[in-house]
């Protein structure tokens, strides 16, 4: 972009821990990418352009998690640039897979996994974006929904505010006519506490929803753990299921906690 | 509505009330005439030659659904279906039974209030806009195998859409075409509770046909002059003794196997009496907020409306999509949702459905079809809740006066449902 689209909203794309699928929907956007391309100064984007201008930048994308001092401090630098701050992601609106570390053994991986784990300087933890400065709207899922980016995208660069539904995964199913897969066929779905985004796209190919755009506000995830143990489910199914992309978001985490509370890890298990 | 399935305004309480029940007789309507079993297949082909989508039972997805049927052996022969709170099971039959289950997960809310429509269109061309509402004929539907608790909930949707100053163009123009093809059911599932709601098991009334279905075929009724006429074209013959006794016995055995209670007597002004109950909570504890009872139940009708515009801003679409008082966005105002808690959404629901919806629209808002009860992961059943209340009112000497209330909040008539 040339200093001659200024009169254009900025836009930036930021990365910190993450596998880079999110930003990738934006480029995955083929047939609508010129139209964005039209309305925004794409003023740093690294993944799609070596031509990276400075800040401030008005819309500003980010995807990943915290996990290193450096970047719990440009994450800072990023936000002091930034006028609306968006949040694209698993990794970047919860922690992410990576956020497994949080139960683990940090340096007990660098050492498994490193040659030379002097070399590395991570923290032990991995975290959402939100956990280190104020975030205006989060995009969740791994990976974000493409239609819902453009439309937050588009809605912004338009001066309206983003309208991002908060519903059960559930309703999704039911208006496309899915049959409950855990009351007709008692497979574990964690669509009743997860928050719509996807199109409830599991269930209607016979999965149980793995909660990948993270809880609902409010969501009652202990009900549905109980429900899940008063019904066979067993723990070694649960703990995985509640522990995965978004499994540091706190309706998510609590239950995984209150399930190893309750059934200790045996001898084998990989964190003792 | 000139042209509705007649019936569409007679209240089933009503029919309930004008017909003997329970006492092994043939009702006024029905004829005494029968179709044999092997020719239910030429109903189906009148319909369709007609121009009718005929919509029925058919196996999908482990249940039994709603979905077109082209032909008898699309429908559930030989299946049933087990139902308890939470849980429901497809189960094999040891009969040939074409409609030998209760209700499922579909209902017909979905063909004639639909999951998501557009209700207007926005152009922009030039200078100005033109809008536009979507002008497509609307499908033509035969609904085969309604149920008695389904006729009710048609009957409770009529009110809802039709009634009153506002009438919705898209039900309407969907309902003044269907033809209601009624079975009426001969066993009942743990969950069904219309007896107590006098809705059913038996079709009174609202129907064009009604069907009573035994191992050689159909007893038949007719409900409208449109079901008459249709019948005429049918190969029916004289139902003999045995085959009237058969289904009578069918019909009863359904009514005998309902065990579910919910007692109604002075309900709506108990409920509006323990809004300050702390049973709220507790049942909060269990509620997952998830919106799955509104979702399958058969006269739930909340929607919420959100124009969606192209990429260049130069078409705009308003959708409408159901919606549920228990997603936290529908009660939104000025960017905070009023109803903030799990407990003030189950309460929502519960006091609407079976107190505030009376005064809304003259009826209960529950037919008894016990959906919200099976498809409730965790099994929440309002008939225990209802009873819990309706203890906690008796044991506080509180209940029946619900002006003692001050804070009343419970919505009516917000059109939200």
């Amino acid at each position: 972009m040339t200093s001659a689209t200024s009169s254009k909203p900025r836009l930036a794309v930021f990365k910190f821990a993450s596998c880079d699928g999110c930003q990738l929907s934006l480029l995955d956007c083929e047939d609508e990418l010129l139209t964005v391309a039209g309305l925004v100064d794409i003023a740093m984007f690294p993944e799609a352009s070596s031509d990276m201008q400075p800040g401030p930048w008005d819309i500003v994308l980010v995807e990943g998690s915290i996990t290193t001092a450096h970047d719990a401090e440009r994450i800072q630098a990023v936000r002091r640039q930034a006028g609306t701050v968006v949040t694209i992601g698993a990794c970047a609106t919860a922690g992410g897979i990576q956020s497994l570390r949080n139960w683990g053994h940090h340096e007990e991986f660098l050492r498994c996994v490193y040659a030379r784990p002097e070399y590395i300087s991570s923290l032990a933890t991995s975290t959402a974006i939100a956990e280190h400065i104020p975030v205006d709207y989060e995009l969740r899922g791994c990976p974000v929904n493409r239609q819902q980016l453009l439309d937050v995208i588009l809605t912004l660069v338009a001066g309206r505010k983003p309208r991002l539904p908060v519903h059960s995964v559930c309703m999704d199913c039911k208006r496309r006519g899915t049959v409950c897969i855990e009351v007709a066929r008692g497979i574990p779905c964690l669509g009743p506490i997860t928050q719509t985004g996807c199109g409830a796209i599991c269930p209607s190919f016979d999965r149980g929803c793995y909660g990948c755009f993270g809880p609902a506000p409010q969501a009652n995830s202990q009900s549905l753990t109980d429900h899940f143990l008063n019904t066979g489910s067993t723990p070694d199914t649960l703990l995985p299921l509640l522990r995965n992309f978004n499994g540091a978001a706190k309706e998510f985490r609590e239950q995984s906690d209150r399930l190893e509370r309750m059934f200790p890890p045996g001898p084998n298990a990989f964190s003792d | 509505m000139s042209s509705s399935a007649a019936g569409s305004n007679t209240q089933p309480s009503t029919a309930h009330e004008a017909v003997g029940h329970g006492e092994g007789v043939i009702s006024e309507t029905e004829q005494a005439r029968f179709l044999p079993r092997a020719d239910l297949q030429i109903l189906i082909r009148l319909l369709r030659d007609d121009g009718f989508t005929v919509v029925g039972p058919k196996l999908d997805q482990s249940a039994i659904v709603y979905g077109e049927i082209t032909q008898v052996a699309d429908l559930p022969i030989g299946w049933t279906d087990q139902q308890q709170p939470g849980q429901y099971r497809l189960v094999p039959r040891n009969d040939d039974r074409m409609f030998g289950y209760v209700v499922g997960p579909h209902s017909w809310k979905q063909f004639l209030f639909p999951p998501s429509a557009i209700v207007a269109t926005a152009q922009r061309t030039g200078d100005s806009w033109r809008m536009s509402t979507p002008d497509e004929p609307s499908p033509r539907y035969a609904f085969l195998g309604v149920r008695a608790c389904e006729l009710a909930a048609i009957a409770v949707q009529d009110k809802v859409f039709l009634g009153g100053a506002y009438v919705d163009p898209i039900y309407q123009q969907r309902r003044a075409s269907v033809l209601l093809i009624a079975v009426n059911c001969t066993q009942a599932a743990s969950t069904c509770f219309c007896t107590s709601m006098k809705t059913g098991p038996r079709c009174k009334a609202g129907f064009d046909l009604a069907l009573t279905e035994i191992d050689s075929g159909f007893t038949l009724e007719t409900g409208s002059e449109r079901g008459r006429s249709l019948a005429l074209r049918l190969p029916l013959r004289e139902a003999q003794a045995a085959e009237l006794c058969d289904a009578e016995q069918g019909r009863e055995e359904a009514e005998r196997q309902i065990t579910k209670q919910m007692n109604t007597d002075g309900l709506h002004d108990l409920l509006l009496g323990q809004l300050r109950s702390p049973h709220w909570q507790t049942v909060a504890e269990r509620c997952l907020s998830c919106t799955n009872c509104t979702m399958v139940c058969p006269t739930c009708f909340c929607s919420t409306v959100t124009e969606v515009s192209d990429l260049t801003g130069d078409h705009v679409d308003r959708e409408r999509h159901w919606d549920s008082c228990f997603n936290m966005d529908i009660s939104r105002v000025n960017g905070v949702p009023v109803r903030d808690s799990v407990a003030s959404r189950y309460r929502q629901w519960l006091t609407h459905k079976l107190a505030t919806w009376q005064d809304q629209f003259g009826t209960s808002g529950c037919v008894g079809c016990g959906r919200c009860i099976t498809w409730c992961p965790p099994g929440i059943d309002l008939t225990q809740e209802v009873w819990t209340l309706q203890q906690l009112a008796r044991e506080s000497g509180h209940g029946l006066s619900h002006e003692e209330a001050p804070e009343q909040t419970v919505e009516i008539g917000s059109g939200e449902g």
